[in-house]
């Protein structure tokens, strides 16, 4: 037993003064998650505008918290909302169920649904948690024009079966 | 208080109304009501990495009568919900309920006869956090804004009458908005 024994606990705290501070800075500095991380859903689009999704309910098969809803609708010619057949007429994740497994992800065949890194989703009403198609979808990007309208990445390529083969091959495929 | 439901209506009470809404969202304490995973997140949101401190809320009560914030943090048993009921009843007013998780929020995944199917069957909830369970941020983003629904909260009877009357609601926005620096 030592005469500054009992002195030498205020060193320990003394000494964490000069130590870099760990915490996160989160209400002011928005956090960057992980890019992977599972957030917000995302409806995405073809270039042209036209929704990916077609209406195959294999995401609301998929989700083990029974979270989504889709029922799907017939493309006419008049009025086409995705290349193909069918497209998502009503389309809503409840995120009071949503447990973020991406199972949902996984099961989709078109790539449409995807997750966003977006988390900050507390709300006081059970209402305005279950998020509809609208809210769902991705934003218009530059180019893309809101449907319904024809498919404008012709035929001949077939854009819509073969879009990433085409991105990779470059312009000589087109 | 008491005092403000006997005065008349046409006093004007709104800057005591603010402070007192402001000293009551500045030191929120939270009752623990850590029942699964979600407690953990809970429990980690109050350590330095996320530092509830910063907040004036790091001490998480285990006894109801020194609480002011019941946070939910998992699911909710049926065997449990009259003990959480009483946790509730216990606490003095005013008080909020945060629902942590889809569990506590709606049942989540576990959509059977032993879980109650949202902890607003049981008390009424403030606010509804997703997530499964949810990050740490995702909470802290929860509680600032129960903070701006606390800082809207009514005064007194007449006050409460007209704010319900007008149908007024707090806007919710993201808290790395709202509080984001200023450049």
């Amino acid at each position: 037993m030592g005469v500054f024994d009992s002195v030498k606990g205020f060193g320990v705290t003394f000494s964490t003064m000069f130590k870099k501070v760990i915490t996160e800075e989160y209400p002011e500095v928005k956090k960057i998650t992980a890019p992977r991380y599972h957030g917000r859903h995302q409806l995405n689009r073809h270039p042209d505008g036209l929704e990916k999704c077609v209406g195959c309910e294999l995401c609301a098969w998929a989700c083990p918290a029974d979270a989504i809803f889709v029922e799907g609708g017939d493309n006419t010619e008049e009025a086409r909302f995705s290349p193909g057949e069918r497209f998502g007429a009503d389309y809503q994740i409840n995120y009071l169920r949503c447990i973020g497994c991406g199972l949902c992800i996984e099961a989709c065949p078109t790539r449409s649904l995807t997750m966003t890194n977006e988390f900050e989703l507390a709300d006081d009403d059970r209402q305005r948690l279950i998020y509809t198609k609208e809210q769902l979808l991705a934003p218009l990007l530059p180019g893309m024009e809101q449907p319904p309208h024809p498919m404008r990445l012709g035929d001949s390529d077939d854009y819509y079966v073969k879009g990433p083969e085409l991105a990779r091959g470059g312009e000589q495929a087109r | 208080m008491g005092l403000e439901e006997k005065l008349p209506n046409g006093i004007l009470l709104t800057s005591v109304e603010k402070l007192v809404n402001w000293t009551r969202k500045s030191s929120l304490w939270p009752a623990t009501f850590g029942l699964a995973c979600c407690a953990i997140e809970m429990m980690t949101t109050g350590g330095p990495r996320y530092d509830l401190a910063r907040f004036g809320m790091e001490v998480f009560r285990a006894s109801p009568r020194q609480a002011d914030l019941m946070i939910v943090a998992g699911r909710v048993t049926n065997k449990m919900a009259p003990v959480l009921r009483q946790i509730y009843d216990q606490m003095p007013e005013p008080r909020w309920v945060l629902a942590m998780g889809v569990c506590a929020s709606s049942g989540g995944m576990f959509n059977n006869y032993a879980v109650v199917q949202g902890v607003d069957h049981i008390v009424p909830v403030d606010m509804y956090l997703p997530g499964c369970p949810p990050r740490p941020e995702m909470l802290i983003d929860a509680i600032l804004k129960i903070h701006a629904k606390i800082m809207d909260e009514p005064l007194g009877q007449t006050r409460a009458a007209i704010k319900a009357e007008s149908g007024q609601r707090t806007e919710l926005i993201p808290s790395s908005v709202r509080f984001a620096k200023k450049r």
